[in-house]
């Protein structure tokens, strides 16, 4: 088909590998951006849902923010992170899509961390009590290590939503990935749109291969007996 | 849009009301239309799947790989060979119920504990009574909960379809951020949550009148 | 509790039962071994033995939730292998342990079961489900409306024997019924179920690992090993004339007590004592089994018991009648 043949043309054409418009530095700044948000929802989500988790407190919330989470169109949450940005005087590109992925990735990561706290045989940890570890060193050491496979399952989800939602990063005049696919509906040049579709689409897929190879790493042989 | 302007402008809502409701209509049906089409296909494919075990792992991958993939990317591979339609759109839309509806039916009918089967075989039931009379209502609760997660996400899918010629209440964020201007973006934005939400309280009420075995305890 | 027997019990309305070298084999594993048996009309045929012996997968070849690899098995001398499989079991009635009372119907649903299946009349239905409630000790109006998930455990075993009962079955299996409540419980759900059976005189055959309950509930016992079995025979005599030692040592060596449990003080002689000698012994009732009577004496310092009907004095019961009933094997 004459549309496949124009991608793979696109494709081979070098200039679309150079410069700040290339494919290169589009990756990277997906892949900045993407890394940046998890990191920050991860930085705000964990510690609230470990501690929820630990002390057993406050599940109704853990649950219901992934039930909320759910509900917000990415697109809007776009909008509105758009709208914060510009009332802040912080411009478009980076800090509205920033203000839109974070809290998307923020209910994944707080709800498995919980429940993945919460799962963890109450006769482990009452043992480990008994024994004399600390609250800290029960986290450390037993319900984090134990919980880990379905907190990356929670991490894992969070990422894939945030790589495709940068992806719309760009209609805010953002870069990355998007700007492919969105200067290419605008162009009607099909062939970068495919392109660019085919690169998130990679992208997305390898991010949630990476994150289900690593949750497999974290199921060490001790932990399938116990589950 | 500017630091200073009021952030919603009353006026304009007051003179679009009627494209409002316009675009909600359209994006309820543009969900209606993909969760329906989503259950019949995904009630095909778990058929099929249970029927055949050797099949439901890559039904399953199938339907994981399509739901992997950004929304956009897919919409946008779409584009060129089937436009900025409405076909366009609702293929990208039942594509992601698929992965929910699948596994959640197939849970909903692996789900019947085993004693009740039991029972209802050593009491004289046949196998297809059995499927109809025991196990399809005791899996709706559990498919229920599926398409109510299928419905919620494809509310927030449809918003993208703005993009490619759809889109509901997307209409009114692409409209805001092209003019810059913060009120339809707003209209648009909160009106696909408020829907999210007032949709999945419906469904939930559906629920509990269809399956009052799990209401009381 | 004592056994009601033969001569108190109405018409029997229940099937006779016979299984004739009933096999059944997994490759070369032999689950059952050439079983053969025969269940008289109206009786309760306790299975009994332990893990693996093969006591739950005869029973439920009685109604062919598993298939015999050879022999034969009769209901009323009618070969049940000739049968279409699902119209056998609406005549059978069947209770597991976990009940498997359907979650999304209301209990008069779920007890109505059976009938709807054989189409009875909409009202037959309904006054059946009414009088089974009321049978097992419910008001029908508050529960036939409530769902399995109100309920307590003892309450769903109940319901689930009723359902098994709803189409006036002549036969019933019951695969370890009360195996899945607390002791006390169980105790009450065992003595209502034999009350019932006074009543209902059908046939019954139950598997449990429970000795004491095989004892208290079968009119015939039959102990399996390794898929045969070893003895089948009231629960007197089993306990008073073990087969082997492996039935002696199943029925526990306490069997000489357990079958004092058999046996009542109306049913021994009794010593024409003076009894204005007798301060501080127990008084007895005919009713009393021996085995409780026995309890009572020993912790007396009389160490005799008083036999009294109401206020008339029937004589006294001394330990060593009880020791000789202990020592003769025969049943009471």
């Amino acid at each position: 088909m004459s549309l496949l043949g124009d991608v793979a043309r696109w494709f081979a054409d070098p200039e679309h590998w150079q410069g700040p418009h290339g494919i290169p530095v589009r990756i990277l700044e997906h892949l900045e951006l993407s890394g940046l948000a998890v990191a920050v929802a991860l930085v705000i989500a964990a510690p609230i849902a470990l501690y929820l988790g630990h002390t057993g407190r406050g599940g109704f919330i853990a649950i219901n923010v992934a039930n909320i989470g759910r509900a917000l169109p990415s697109l809007a949450l776009l909008a509105l992170g758009l709208v914060v940005a510009i009332s802040l005087g912080l411009g478009l590109g980076f800090w509205p899509t920033m203000f839109a992925l974070v809290p998307l990735a923020i209910p994944p990561i707080m709800t498995n961390v919980y429940v993945a706290v919460r799962e963890v045989d109450r006769d482990i940890v009452d043992a480990a009590r008994g024994m004399g570890f600390s609250d800290g060193e029960i986290l450390r050491k037993i319900e984090i290590p134990l919980g880990l496979p379905l907190m990356l399952a929670g991490i894992r989800t969070a990422a894939v939503n945030v790589v495709a939602t940068a992806t719309l990063g760009a209609l805010v005049a953002g870069g990355a990935l998007g700007r492919f696919i969105v200067d290419g509906l605008a162009l009607r040049e099909f062939d970068q749109l495919v392109a660019g579709a085919i690169l998130v689409a990679l992208l997305a897929i390898v991010t949630e291969l990476t994150f289900a190879g690593l949750e497999r790493a974290s199921r060490t042989p001790g932990m399938v007996a116990i589950r | 849009m500017t630091p200073g302007e009021p952030l919603i402008r009353w006026d304009w809502i007051g003179s679009h009301i009627g494209e409002i409701a316009f675009r909600v209509g359209e994006h309820l049906e543009l969900t209606v239309i993909a969760i329906v089409v989503g259950l019949v296909i995904a009630g095909g494919l778990t058929f099929v799947g249970l029927r055949v075990p050797r099949l439901y792992p890559p039904i399953s991958w199938f339907s994981g790989t399509l739901y992997t993939i950004p929304s956009l990317a897919l919409f946008s591979v779409l584009v060129p060979y089937t436009g900025l339609t409405l076909l366009t759109a609702e293929i990208g839309l039942v594509s992601y119920t698929l992965l929910i509806l699948i596994r959640n039916i197939a849970a909903g009918i692996h789900s019947v504990p085993v004693e009740v089967r039991d029972a209802a075989r050593g009491m004289g039931y046949t196998p297809r009574q059995i499927l109809v009379r025991i196990e399809l209502p005791l899996a709706l609760g559990v498919i229920f909960a599926g398409i109510r997660v299928a419905t919620i996400t494809t509310i927030g899918l449809v918003t993208v379809t703005a993009l490619i010629g759809q889109g509901g209440l997307g209409y009114f964020i692409l409209l805001g951020i092209q003019l810059f201007f913060s009120t339809p973006l707003i209209i648009g934005a909160l009106g696909s949550v408020a829907l999210a939400v007032v949709a999945d309280g419906a469904l939930v009420l559906i629920q509990r009148t269809l399956t009052p075995w799990t209401r009381v305890r | 509790m004592p056994r009601c027997h033969a001569g108190a019990m109405a018409e029997r309305r229940g099937a006779t039962v016979e299984l004739r070298e009933v096999t059944r084999r997994y490759g070369d594993t032999v689950a059952v071994d050439h079983l053969s048996l025969t269940i008289p009309a109206g009786r309760i045929c306790v299975l009994i033995g332990p893990s693996g012996c093969g006591k739950t997968t005869s029973l439920r070849m009685v109604n062919r939730l598993i298939e015999p690899t050879s022999g034969e098995i009769l209901i009323d001398g009618q070969n049940i292998l000739k049968e279409d499989p699902t119209q056998l079991r609406r005549r059978i009635g069947y209770v597991i342990q976990q009940v498997g009372l359907f979650p999304h119907q209301t209990i008069g649903e779920n007890v109505a079961t059976v009938p709807k299946l054989l189409g009875w009349p909409e009202q037959r239905i309904r006054a059946r489900v009414d009088e089974l409630l009321s049978l097992i000790g419910f008001d029908p109006a508050r529960m036939r409306d409530r769902y399995p998930s109100q309920l307590s455990g003892g309450e769903r075993q109940r319901v689930g024997v009723a359902r098994a009962l709803a189409a006036e079955p002549p036969l019933m299996l019951m695969d370890e019924p009360f195996g899945a409540v607390d002791p006390i419980v169980r105790e009450r759900l065992q003595n209502e179920f034999l009350q019932l059976h006074n009543t209902l005189a059908i046939t019954v055959i139950f598997v449990t690992h429970d000795i004491d309950e095989a004892i208290k509930l079968g009119d015939r016992v039959a102990i399996m090993r390794s898929g045969k079995l070893v003895q089948y025979a009231p629960p007197g005599e089993l306990l008073a004339r073990p087969a082997d030692d492996f039935v002696a040592q199943f029925v526990g060596s306490d069997r000489g007590l357990k079958r004092l449990s058999l046996l009542t003080v109306g049913g021994v002689e009794l010593d024409p004592a003076d009894p204005s000698r007798l301060d501080g012994a127990p008084v007895l009732k005919p009713s009393t089994t021996l085995r409780d009577a026995l309890a009572a004496m020993l912790s007396s310092e009389a160490q005799v018991g008083v036999v009294k009907d109401g206020d008339r004095y029937l004589g006294v019961l001394t330990l060593s009648t009880i020791g000789k009933m202990l020592r003769s094997g025969t049943d009471g």
